[in-house]
């Protein structure tokens, strides 16, 4: 995000800037573009949304023909999963982890460069497979067979391929991550001091190494089924549709806590700071993000509850996911504990942060409903289910990289952000999500199956509702891209330290924060004293 | 404070609008137990959630820098962390007793009075009634017109020439259609007061059977049956969908029960066999008179709107390179043999499916014949009689 003119060689014009950009193995450049790789994504991702939201507009089919609806809610998953959160964690993990634990760059940094630049080959492919014969993918983000297989478009080939290479890029990603955490930490940090961020990432980096490869073994399975003769999800051939969407969700619920672990790490960074007041329970944050990332791998039946799943395994799936509440829960007490008889300041960051927090707990509300298998009979596949994980996804993952970005922008870009625009954006961000997602409760539990492209009247006013606030909502992105692009070209200048309160290693590198840090590892713990000890 | 705004968000509106937010109640026992359920679940959320967002809402008042500035130095306090611990475990076991007894209830599948074999296809139901020989199709009958509102400049001319009437029209009937996309033409029909199991199966993609006043939801899916129940006490017409994603025309798969009382449904019943027997002379008539090529035209035409139209589209132009074009196609112009195959035995692993068992010789024939003459067809071999249809059988 930062030009960091006076570290480039001096070579000019295009050639110059690509193979800067192209050949970088610094984390911080690799950062930037992971950075700017999601959020391009997240547009990609957000358009789609807005046209499915316009068809929903209203009863009757005004814009958008029911093949095309589906391959657009299908891409508008797949991106907004594997091409905007991922890569946005993945990239603020490049820019925070190594200056929070005082190394000078990510382990293994010319991997760092591959992974990075899978990505737009990936989403390129993906993309691309709009504009063929027959379509985008169609079936859903899940893939369930056998409308993926037998029925799959000519597309799902691209999309099978596509999956690969962003699953290498994430694979690849996480073994950086793990190996940097483990081997590059300044001298003397112990692992139970790493600040959280860290922490999550370390349990996030676990999970993507177990969960991906199941995922790549699911969509070569789709591959071979069509193209090389094996059954696997055929009942013709005595194979087994229902074992796909044991495959799939096998990964398939481990990666929704990728999707949402670093975002616990950001708002335990964020709420200490602006309460001025130590993380509240430092030791049991860690074991309880570890017990989910652990229990994560023990509900991926609750997502099939509907498919016959015998008595048996019904009971255990729901026991199972009710206890993932618990973990859930200390945390949400362990953040409101921190806040507690703090002296809180509100600054854009903080509020991101609360906002994480509250409403990714009605999402988890919600979820502890959908846990119990009768209610999940009701619920499951109806719009309380896509209210729920927006409500998760939203201001959990989203937010919580936001209020990332807010936090660390100073630090990257040398500039404070402007409060007032700041302000304006989070309060219209909250106004509008809460418009757009918590209305889609109320179709569902009035009986609005997902993934329908026209409904009946009697869901015409929530869906009315949903669709003016996620026009707005639409909108407050393009906010938050001025912000960013102002920030980074001027304001007040950053403080070293940036946030009069903020602790760890990252505070004491000079803001903007130069290209190379930590050369020589950083005294630890930190002697407040001495700051810009590592600093190149 | 928060707590009290969220119970204001909550009721204010559906005091004011009249809207329902809640879940819908429905009329059998079970669907009733698991409103009971969910209403229980909500208020736990609720009060957690009061006290949680409470205490926070108290504290971001309470303890901002303007008015506390000096902060507290605490950072861990074991007893309070395995309260609340332990309290969420006890809570959610109290939660768990109800449901897990609840549901040892639904999955009780036995003694019951009347079976229904439900199998799902792209995209309608048949309901097969195991005790008695009867067995239909139920497809959607909101139109077509009241669906595409064309006039925009999104979609496409094909998808948009619709059979008759224009799309303003269409509008207006379906603002006034208070059924709009959730009606059918052969509702399932089932008796009140006695228990009736569905067994649910698929054709081609998964489906799944819905009906929220029952609290009935299991997926149909190939290869394998799933075994569901129901008992309504109240007699009167339920309606609910497909809620899997199964191809384009998922939004277009509702399913409509028409709950009986014993007797009418006993009546109901006798009817159906009664039909029955009248429709295979009925059949027996029409295979053997020779039919001539404008009669079956236009019994073709309907058939083609009605069960070919959503995916060859009603000018025969087809989709893209997912639903070839008729108009002109190779089949429908080529050799009789292979468009009658087509036809009647479907492509397997393709979404054209086998209609034989869906139409009678009659109608197939009216359509084959209807679509070697519509649009620009016209090969030699221009007319089907149902006879021929009856022997390829
Ligand atoms: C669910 C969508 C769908 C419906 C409904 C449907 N078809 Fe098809 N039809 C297809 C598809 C897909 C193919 C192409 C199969 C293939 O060859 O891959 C096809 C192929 C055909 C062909 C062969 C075309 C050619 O040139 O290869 C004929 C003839 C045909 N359908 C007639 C009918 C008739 C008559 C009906 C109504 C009774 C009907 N279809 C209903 C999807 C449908
Ligand atoms: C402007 C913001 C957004 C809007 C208006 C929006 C709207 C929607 C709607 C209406 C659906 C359901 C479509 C249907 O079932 O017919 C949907 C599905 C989905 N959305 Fe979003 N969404 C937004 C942002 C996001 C974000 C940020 C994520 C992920 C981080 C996300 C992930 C998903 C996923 C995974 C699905 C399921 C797709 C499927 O059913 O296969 N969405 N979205
Ligand atoms: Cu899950
Ligand atoms: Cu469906």
């Amino acid at each position: 995000m930062v030009a960091h003119a006076e570290h480039i060689p001096h070579r000019s014009g295009l050639a110059a800037f690509l193979s800067r950009w192209l050949l970088t193995t610094n984390h911080k450049e690799i950062g930037s573009l992971y950075l700017w790789f999601a959020f391009s994504m997240f547009f990609v991702g957000g358009a789609l949304a807005m046209g499915i939201r316009l068809e929903l507009f209203m009863p009757g089919i005004q814009l958008i023909e029911p093949a095309f609806y589906n391959q657009l809610v299908t891409m508008h998953g797949l991106i907004m999963v594997f091409g905007a959160v991922m890569p946005a964690f993945v990239g603020l993990a490049n820019w925070q982890i190594p200056l929070m634990i005082g190394a000078p760059d990510m382990a293994l940094p010319r991997l760092n460069n591959f992974s990075f630049w899978i990505l737009p080959f990936a989403f390129g492919m993906l993309l691309s497979s709009f504009f063929m014969e027959g379509g985008a993918p169609n079936f859903g983000w899940t893939f369930y067979a056998p409308l993926s297989t037998t029925y799959g478009p000519d597309s799902t080939d691209f999309f099978i391929f596509g999956v690969h290479l962003m699953g290498i890029s994430s694979v690849l990603g996480a073994i950086n991550i793990m190996v940097t955490i483990f081997n590059l930490r300044t001298p003397g940090m112990k692992l139970m001091e790493m600040p959280l961020f860290v922490w999550t990432w370390l349990i996030t980096a676990f999970l993507l190494i177990t969960a991906i490869p199941v995922l790549a073994g699911a969509v070569t399975m789709v591959l071979t089924d069509r193209h090389f003769g094996t059954s696997f999800f055929s009942a013709d051939g005595g194979g087994d549709p229902v074992m796909f969407q044991h495959i799939f969700w096998f990964f398939g619920h481990p990666e929704v806590y990728i999707m949402i672990l670093p975002g616990f790490g950001i708002a335990s960074q964020i709420i200490p700071t602006f309460a001025r007041k130590k993380l509240f329970g430092y030791n049991s944050m860690v074991y309880a993000t570890a017990s989910i990332a652990i229990l994560s791998y023990v509900v991926w039946g609750h997502h099939m509850f509907t498919t016959g799943m015998p008595l048996a395994g019904e009971l255990f799936f729901m026991f199972c996911t009710m206890l993932i509440a618990v973990p859930t829960g200390v945390k949400v007490f362990n953040w409101v504990a921190t806040m507690w008889r703090g002296s809180m300041t509100f600054e854009t960051p903080m509020l991101f942060a609360i906002a994480f927090v509250i409403l990714f707990t009605i999402g988890g509300f919600s979820g502890l409903m959908l846990a119990m298998v009768p209610a999940d009979f009701q619920y499951h596949d109806t719009y309380f289910v896509v209210a729920h994980f927006h409500y998760v996804l939203y201001p959990g993952a989203i937010f919580g990289t936001m209020a990332a970005v807010y936090y660390w922008l100073p630090k990257w870009s040398g500039h404070m952000v402007d409060e007032w625009w700041g302000k304006l954006h989070f309060w219209t961000a909250i106004v509008f999500v809460n418009l757009t997602f918590f209305p889609m409760h109320f179709s569902g539990l009035a009986g609005m199956p997902r993934r329908i492209v026209d409904y009946s009247h009697q869901f015409q006013d929530f869906n009315l509702v949903s669709s003016f606030g996620a026009m707005g909502l639409g909108l407050t992105q393009v906010l938050f891209l001025f912000i960013v692009i102002k920030t980074i070209r001027g304001g007040e200048p950053a403080t070293d330290k940036v946030w009069e309160s903020a602790e760890g290693l990252e505070w004491t590198v000079p803001s903007p924060a130069p290209l190379h840090t930590f050369e020589t590892p950083p005294p630890w713990p930190i002697n407040e004293t001495e700051t810009h000890e590592g600093a190149a | 404070m928060r707590g009290l705004c969220t119970l204001l968000l909550l009721i204010v509106p559906q005091v004011v609008f009249a809207v329902d937010l809640d879940m819908r109640q429905g009329v059998t026992a079970m669907s009733q137990d698991i409103h009971w359920l969910h209403t229980v679940m909500l208020w736990v959320c609720i009060v957690i959630g009061v006290i949680v967002f409470g205490a926070m809402g108290y504290t971001i008042f309470a303890h901002r820098r303007s008015k506390h500035p000096e902060p507290a130095n605490f950072h861990e306090h074991l007893g309070v962390e395995i309260v609340w611990t332990l309290i969420p475990v006890i809570i959610l076991a109290v939660l768990a007793y109800p449901a897990a007894k609840m549901l040892i209830e639904i999955e009780d599948n036995s003694d019951a009075a009347l079976t229904v074999l439900i199998t799902g296809s792209q995209w309608k139901w048949h309901y097969q009634y195991l005790e008695h020989d009867i067995g239909f199709y139920s497809n959607m009958s909101t139109p077509r017109e009241q669906i595409n509102s064309c006039g925009g400049w999104f979609l496409t001319d094909t998808f948009c020439d619709l059979p008759d009437g224009d799309s303003e029209a269409g509008k207006a009937e379906r603002d006034a259609n208070e059924h709009y996309l959730l009606e059918v033409d052969n509702p399932l029909v089932l008796p009140s007061n006695r228990k009736v199991r569905f067994l649910t199966a698929s054709n081609d993609v998964i489906h799944s059977w819905w009906v929220p006043d029952f609290a009935v939801k299991q997926d149909a899916i190939p290869g394998f049956i799933n075994e569901a129940w129901t008992n309504v006490p109240e007699t009167g017409t339920y309606r609910g969908q497909c809620t899997e994603l199964c191809g384009k025309d998922h939004a277009f798969m509702p399913v409509v029960v028409e709950v009986r009382t014993e007797d009418e449904f006993d009546q109901w019943v006798e009817d159906q066999r009664i039909a029955k027997e009248l429709a295979s002379g009925q059949a027996v008539a029409d295979r053997e008179k020779t039919w001539t090529l404008a009669e079956l035209v236009s019994i073709g035409e309907e058939v083609y709107l009605a069960n070919c139209a959503t995916c060859h589209q009603p000018n025969g132009a087809g989709q893209g390179s997912t639903y070839p074009a008729l108009d002109g196609g190779e089949i429908a112009v080529g050799p009789m043999a292979a468009h009658i195959d087509r036809v009647m035995n479907g492509k397997a692993g393709t979404e054209m499916q086998a209609w034989a068992p869906q139409l009678s010789d009659r109608d197939i024939a009216a359509v084959i014949t209807y679509e070697r003459n519509a649009w620009s067809n016209q090969p030699d071999d221009n007319i089907v009689q149902p006879l021929t249809i009856f022997e390829s059988r």
